[in-house]
């Protein structure tokens, strides 16, 4: 057990999504509340293209983190996929968001290449500000960040993640091979504490989906309900999880994590057998919308070799 | 010749010693001073603390050499890969021998380097409120505001014996020029009883004079300097040369097993003497592909009256 870059998604997984046997989908969506609305011609060319097209779980994971960014919000961006996923945003619908990176970056534009550390040199030319983590922190202590992005490799019902010991913290430092110590921190205890609204992108399997996960690294909601205020968190708790089989939110008042988008393809009872608790699925579950043909075009000249998004 | 330059194993002999706290890594991915780590190895060092935010693979690399006894950061791994192999190794199985480890969060140990810059006990801070970082750790205690009652984490200061810290250039005095991410490195150094400045190239203090907000280290916190040009490989020096990947990924493969450490250790540590005979194994083909391709020169401002 680990968290690999290789484990990151399971398995070769390119998703076929032909949407030849719902030919009338346009219509569909705009179907809600059960009028028909006017077909569209940009989202009839979308679905024209859809027709034909073929992206990998990361590609759908990355666009999906992407259209959680607001434009004009400040980002706090996390490594891996959400630095791909802020590149994204910033290319298509929110040109005007800012990029705070923990090593003192501060961005308003993408950077020119792919990045596989934060630290890379193509993120700090064209930079706006660099600087040190304790004044990106303090800002977002003080409560300038709208939305922070990050990994996690145990979540529970109440979106508390584990980044740091599968198996609990052991009572001595006496070497315990049953657990497993995973790297710890960084900035994710930061950004889930202070940050106005928590993004989180991580796998969807059982073992990772727990009822309680075994030592908070990252608190989201703690026991649900007002917990962060109890606790004297300033603001803030998860948003959203994508996750490698859907989007999941979180109620309003319980703060219990919830169902509410399903990745096409994947059926709602999968995700049910692979969460570690009766997870409630949302009255009006959607399907999450695939990566457009911009989204993708934009992710493999981003990605040239596939790092990221065809691991 | 000023005294404060020194080669690198002059350095490391004569300011680590073994049972120390080290701070290092401290700009997070970049600038990370490897050539220091690969000298303190050579030089058979025990019983370190080693400090940092995230350190990327230096510090695996020191625990699996069996340097190390405690640890005390926010993240121990490969960033690009993930696990560090060694750290769970010494943590999960006591191999080669068991350490404590004190975990933080990256805001948490920049407030407890800014406490010791300041010269003030701790720091209060809302982050990690709530997460179990602060259970049973020596160095956070919950404390309630003395104005507002409201709930704090108090840091406690964490003076380091030494700060390694790689930069861009600096005068023989260490008056030291950084760009680019700067991370806790300020406060690194301010916190530190004394400092080694591992820099690409040594320059004439009128450089440095002629942009002195580009001054992030003022010599007088300097305990030594040593000239290593690539001294940070494979981590990224802005303006020198780009991170290496593949070195990164390689290291992530070949010490999946202690057998596989072991072999990468003796080839790329304790097989080779100096930065220079590293570089050599490491390849002309290489640095020509990591060097800067393109310069990208700021503009200049002027300090005149």
């Amino acid at each position: 057990m680990g968290i690999e870059r290789g484990q990151y998604v399971q398995g070769p997984r390119i998703i076929q999504y032909a949407y030849q046997h719902r030919p009338t989908l346009g219509i569909e969506r705009g179907a809600e509340n059960g009028k028909l609305k006017p077909l569209n011609l940009p989202v009839a060319i979308f679905h024209f293209q859809a027709q034909c097209m073929n992206y990998t779980l990361p590609e759908l994971m990355v666009a999906a983190a992407a259209r959680e960014i607001r434009d004009g919000e400040i980002i706090f961006v996390g490594t891996r996929l959400p630095l791909l996923a802020f590149a994204l945003a910033k290319k298509t619908h929110a040109p005007r968001a800012i990029g705070f990176f923990e090593s003192g970056i501060i961005r308003d534009t993408p950077a020119q290449e792919v990045l596989y550390t934060m630290g890379d040199s193509p993120n700090i030319l064209g930079a706006i500000q660099c600087g040190s983590t304790l004044d990106l922190m303090g800002m977002m202590q003080r409560g300038w960040v709208d939305a922070g992005f990050i990994g996690g490799a145990e979540i529970d019902k109440y979106g508390n993640l584990n980044t740091s010991y599968i198996g609990g913290k052991p009572h001595s430092d006496h070497p315990n091979p049953d657990f497993t110590r995973l790297p710890g921190s960084g900035g994710a205890c930061d950004i889930a504490a202070l940050a106005r609204r928590l993004l989180i992108i991580m796998p969807h399997e059982k073992r990772r989906f727990k009822n309680r996960v075994d030592y908070i690294t990252s608190p989201g909601y703690g026991t649900g309900g007002n917990w962060r205020e109890t606790v004297g968190l300033p603001r803030g708790g998860p948003g959203a999880v994508i996750t490698t089989r859907g989007i999941l939110r979180f109620d309003p008042v319980t703060k219990e994590m919830y169902l509410a988008s399903n990745h096409p393809g994947i059926p709602v009872e999968e995700i049910l057998a692979n969460t570690g608790w009766d997870l409630k699925v949302a009255s009006d579950l959607k399907e999450t919308p695939p990566p457009t043909r911009e989204e993708l075009n934009f992710i493999r000249a981003y990605d040239p070799t596939g790092f990221w998004t065809r691991g | 010749m000023n005294r404060k330059i020194l080669s690198m194993q002059e350095a490391i002999a004569r300011f680590v010693r073994d049972g120390m706290s080290i701070v290092a890594g401290t700009a997070l991915e970049s600038l990370i001073p490897f050539s220091a780590g690969h000298e303190i190895i050579r030089q058979g060092r025990r019983d370190l603390t080693l400090i940092g935010p995230i350190s990327d693979i230096l510090f695996d690399l020191l625990i699996g050499a069996g340097c190390v006894r405690k640890v005390v950061a926010a993240w121990v791994g490969n960033v690009m890969m993930g696990s560090g192999y060694n750290f769970r190794r010494a943590v999960e199985e006591g191999i080669p021998h068991p350490i404590d480890v004190e975990d933080h969060s990256n805001f948490t140990i920049a407030l407890a380097l800014h406490a010791a810059a300041l010269g003030v006990p701790y720091l209060p801070t809302k982050t990690a409120l709530g997460s179990d970082l602060p259970v049973n750790h020596p160095g956070m205690k919950e404390i309630g505001c003395p104005f507002t009652g409201e709930k704090l984490l108090a840091v406690q200061a964490i003076h380091p014996d030494i700060a390694i810290i790689q930069v861009q250039r600096c005068d023989p005095e260490g008056n030291a020029h950084i760009w680019g991410n700067t991370g806790i490195t300020g406060d690194a150094a301010r916190a530190s009883r004394s400092l080694i400045l591992v820099t690409e190239e040594i320059v004439s203090p009128d450089i440095i004079r002629s942009d002195p907000n580009r001054t992030l280290i003022p010599g007088f916190l300097v305990s030594a300097v040593v000239e290593e040009p690539w001294g940070a490989h494979p981590s990224p020096v802005q303006g020198y040369y780009n991170r290496d990947h593949g070195f990164y990924k390689d290291y992530h493969e070949e010490t999946k097993t202690l057998e596989g450490f072991q072999k990468w250790l003796n080839r790329w540590v304790k097989g080779v003497e100096t930065r220079h005979s590293y570089l050599q194994l490491l390849g002309e083909e290489r640095i020509q592909e990591l060097k800067v391709k393109k310069e990208a020169l700021s503009a200049p401002a002027n300090f005149g009256y």
